[in-house]
């Protein structure tokens, strides 16, 4: 009742003139973040239009390259299988972890969590160890009779390695938004008709479509700058856009052209996640959650 | 939802087979540590414990290890602060320029890797801060204050305000209430931030293998130069003392967590 | 704990208090004393001000102005935790982490009371609220009763000299409530301290109230005792907030010593005038009332309205009409058992005498605000 009365609001701590307190306790972690964040952004952007000289060459040279395209193409790609295989696979486990009693669960959530107790290049490790040609699962393949199919260095293994290290970034949001997803509405999807299959299609699958865009969107965003797996599974013919930086800077020493490929890398990212934004928010307010 | 069996079944066998496919990974290392050749090839021939003796006594390993430990214990006490006085600010704040700081402030999780690496580089190489502890230590913080404000914001929104009035009204001026009130019920979230603050630095690779130098190597840039240079098992010894040395961490964080429960609902 | 017999509790001074946000003012210029020991009530629907004026009292809000004293010293600016005041909170407002003996003692602990002594006054105060044996228990073990009664005893350990308590048996159950509110005056009798309860609930306030401010929209309507504010009541909204009522509309004329009203062709007149230009309207208790068939005589002198039941509910003590009158508006009755009993749709008279009538100035708030 008298909830609504404005002064319920805890005003204790709140005394006029000192509405800037809370500001100052964030400016100590703003003041880092323009240091070490905003300044070395800036400096990157500067550099992609200075280098070798004030203008936009190094952009024009970047999207004029068919090469760089066909990196920037392939990157994409990339983390659109990625995604998708992440969303295949989680989908059904998310779903398995909401239906199954707490044992199990916990043992499920783990499952989920220790690929973070290992760093992740000593996780990178091993699938160089797993997928190498003499590796355990081309002999597995090769006594099932598929022979010369070849995983490392390949685009299958960056996207098998990339798909297992972001996987629990698609099963938590899946799997947090599943939990709201009230049953009842899928029994009384029954009780009006429906098969189990239709009342899944038509009702389940549909509230638990906010958490498949959640994870999407981060998975794919993560993918796109991914460095360290496309650079230690991955052959010439699987670059990713972030190796192509590296190469540009640290070999090349071309900053203004890796800061130009950095910067579109960027761009693309904040462009996905402003455009994810609003249809994640609207989603999630029409979702059936209890 | 009822499932038909043959549903139930194939549901419970992908599953199976994603809990593999996410675990196996990680369990490689540990027969791969124990390799009596110098190769990566599975399975591993033979027994040793030339790997463990290696990281023990080659200084490549020992030092990087070390650094490692001394930049991830620095960044987490830094970042924690950081975090949580950032998360307390923005906890009372207007809801509107508090959305737009966390933002900000969350800024570091979405950058690519490689965009920030050499954007660092570039202003540590004026700086002269490539391949020095605080260089190190400032760009681990930065990427670590995200998991402690989120860690810290996520305590703070389920922790109840009318508490502190309730203090207040008890006789408690600002301070005391903080210490004796709100400190102890977000304690939870802020450990964790440290802790997830201490395993992003102890992780770092990118940034790291742009601002390292000879004299200044972290963990993971020791591991990853050794992986791209020859295949040497002591990579996997190491990835098993890892794992073994979090499983332990973790189990007992949950056994003195159970416990805390226990005591108090 | 220690008995006060000269110590009755603070004297309380509201003046002209105003609490704006903005162009919002949730208090507009409210005045109020309370006496030492008093147990006063501020009863208002949510929105009315009451919740404000606790906070104004308690240092949790700043007042934009006016005068307010606390025993006789102006406390206006004085943080929260220096005024030495106990509040008991809607939500309990235990601290989870601390038992229910370590909240009890958190007050005397930040006094510098010493650790005998401490204990000493804990036990005291729980025993007070019937909660001894739940010391050492955590808050989240108790149901919620057993914790407002651990947040009352939190609330007068450190001996304060006034208790505020903000709705605090609202999220409790109606068996439970009523059981607690004898709780509460039986404290408030033993303690001798000042108390200054918020409700939204006429009947709680009833029940525990020496006195009764009735707020709405920011200012105080009427203050009184349960029955000044039933017999008696100032505004048409306090009529209608305190117990139920029958209103009368109508053309009304006023002729020196008596008023009329004229509804739907049938008048009705009480023997006073009401004054000032203002429009009148009737309001009268269930219990004025009486019922009896159409077409029956009635003695003189006596006004009558004629109406059809719309509702007949029985209340086992008696009887509970809803008459429709012919205007439209319906009419509240209490007949005693004893009395005839009527059917639905049954045609009646209204009957009650023209003294029995409280004439008001209509006032729009109070049909807006209860519905």
């Amino acid at each position: 009742m008298s909830a609504l009365e404005p002064t319920t609001q805890p005003a204790a701590a709140v005394r006029p003139g000192r509405a800037w307190r809370p500001f100052a306790l964030t400016l100590p972690a703003l003041v880092l973040l323009a240091a070490v964040i905003g300044y070395p952004l800036i400096t990157i952007v500067l550099r992609s239009l200075s280098e070798p000289e004030w203008g936009a060459q190094n952009y024009v040279w970047f999207f004029g390259a068919p090469v760089n395209l066909a990196v920037l193409q392939r990157t994409f790609t990339i983390s659109a299988w990625v995604t998708l295989v992440c969303v295949v696979c989680a989908y059904p486990y998310a779903y398995l972890m909401t239906a199954v009693g707490p044992r199990i669960r916990l043992v499920l959530v783990l499952c989920v969590l220790i690929p973070f107790w290992v760093s992740g290049v000593v996780r990178t490790l091993s699938w160089v160890i797993l997928l190498q040609d003499s590796g355990v699962i081309n002999s597995l393949l090769r006594s099932a009779g598929f022979t010369g199919i070849r995983l490392i260095r390949t685009q299958t293994g960056v996207v098998i390695g990339m798909a297992q290290v972001l996987l629990p970034f698609m099963i938590l949001p899946l799997y947090s938004v599943m939990k709201g997803i009230d049953l009842k509405l899928v029994q009384a999807a029954r009780s009006l008709g429906a098969r189990p299959s239709r009342a899944f299609f038509t009702v389940y699958l549909p509230l638990s479509l906010p958490g498949v865009y959640a994870g999407a969107i981060i998975v794919f965003i993560l993918a796109l700058g991914f460095y360290i797996t496309p650079a230690l599974l991955g052959g010439p013919r699987s670059t990713m856009l972030s190796t192509l930086v590296q190469t540009q800077v640290l070999s090349l020493l071309q900053w203004g052209r890796g800061g130009a490929m950095g910067v579109v890398l960027l761009v693309t990212t904040f462009l996905l996640l402003a455009l994810a934004a609003p249809v994640m928010r609207s989603r999630h307010r029409e979702a059936g959650r209890r | 939802m009822e499932m038909k069996p043959l549903t139930r079944l194939v549901l419970g066998l992908v599953c199976l087979l994603v809990a593999i496919w996410l675990v196996a990974p990680t369990l490689v290392v540990v027969p791969m540590s124990f390799n009596g050749n110098k190769s990566l090839a599975f399975p591993p021939q033979g027994f040793s414990w030339q790997w463990y003796q290696n990281f023990a006594t080659n200084p490549e390993w020992s030092t990087s290890f070390l650094n490692s430990l001394k930049v991830a214990s620095i960044v987490a006490v830094l970042a924690t602060v950081l975090g949580t006085l950032a998360a307390f600010g923005l906890d009372r704040m207007k809801a509107r320029p508090a959305s737009l700081l966390r933002m900000l402030m969350l800024t570091p999780m979405v950058v690519p890797g490689v965009v920030l690496a050499i954007g660092i580089y570039a202003v540590y190489l004026d700086a002269q801060l490539v391949g020095t502890l605080s260089g190190f230590v400032l760009a681990h913080t930065i990427l670590a204050l995200p998991f402690v404000l989120i860690a810290v914001s996520a305590n703070l929104e389920v922790f109840d305000r009318r508490l502190e009035t309730a203090a207040a009204s008890l006789g408690a001026g600002a301070l005391t209430t903080f210490r004796t009130v709100t400190l102890p019920l977000i304690l939870p979230g802020i450990l964790s931030g440290l802790l997830f603050a201490f395993a992003t630095s102890f992780d770092e690779i990118i940034v790291s293998l742009f601002i390292t130098n000879p004299y200044l190597k972290t963990l993971p840039v020791q591991i990853f130069s050794s992986i791209t240079r020859d295949a040497d098992p002591t990579v996997a010894a190491v990835g098993t003392i890892l794992l073994c040395a979090t499983t332990i961490l973790i189990g007992a964080g949950m056994l003195l967590l159970g416990r805390e429960r226990k005591g108090r609902l | 704990m220690n008995p006060r017999p000269d110590n009755r509790g603070a004297a309380i001074d509201l003046e002209s208090v105003t609490k704006a946000y903005g162009a919002f003012k949730a208090l507009d210029g409210v005045s109020l004393g309370i006496e030492p020991g008093e147990f006063m009530t501020l009863l208002g629907p949510s929105g009315s001000g009451k919740t404000t004026t606790l906070n104004v009292i308690a240092g949790f809000t700043d007042v934009t102005s006016g005068k307010l004293l606390v025993g006789e010293k102006s406390v206006v600016g004085v943080p929260a935790h220096k005024r030495n005041i106990g509040v008991v909170f809607q939500h309990y407002a235990l601290f989870p982490h601390m038992t229910v003996g370590r909240n009890v003692a958190y007050p005397l602990t930040l006094r510098g009371v010493d650790q005998a002594k401490r204990k000493v006054r804990v036990a005291r105060a729980l025993d007070m609220v019937k909660m001894g044996d739940f010391a050492h228990r955590y808050p989240s073990e108790l149901s919620g009763g057993q914790q407002q009664r651990v947040a009352l005893a939190r609330a007068i350990v450190f001996d304060p000299p006034l208790l505020l308590m903000d709705e605090p048996l609202g999220a409790l159950d109606k068996k439970l409530r009523e059981w607690l509110q004898l709780e509460i005056k039986r404290i408030h009798r033993e303690l001798g301290t000042t108390f200054v309860y918020v409700t939204h609930d006429q009947e709680e306030a009833l029940v525990l109230s020496d006195r009764i401010a009735v707020f709405n929209r920011g200012r105080i309507e009427q203050v009184g005792t349960g029955r000044q504010l039933y017999d008696e009541p100032a505004t048409l909204f306090v009529g209608r907030f305190i117990g139920d009522s029958t209103v009368l509309r109508g053309e009304a004329r006023s002729d020196g010593t008596s008023t009329a009203l004229t509804i739907a062709g049938e008048a009705v007149t009480a023997p006073r005038r009401l004054a000032g230009e203002t429009n009148p309207v009737m309001l009268l208790r269930p219990e004025k009332l009486s019922l009896r068939r159409a077409g029956q005589t009635a003695a003189a002198g006596t006004n009558r309205l004629s109406g059809t039941i719309a509702e007949a509910i029985y209340l086992g003590s008696g009887s509970k009409y809803e008459v429709k009158l012919a205007d439209g508006s319906v009419a509240i009755v209490r007949s005693p058992l004893t009395g005839e009993s009527f059917g639905l749709g049954e045609k009646v008279e209204l009957c009650f005498d023209g003294a029995d009538a409280k004439l008001l100035a209509d006032d729009s708030t109070a049909d807006t605000t209860l519905t």
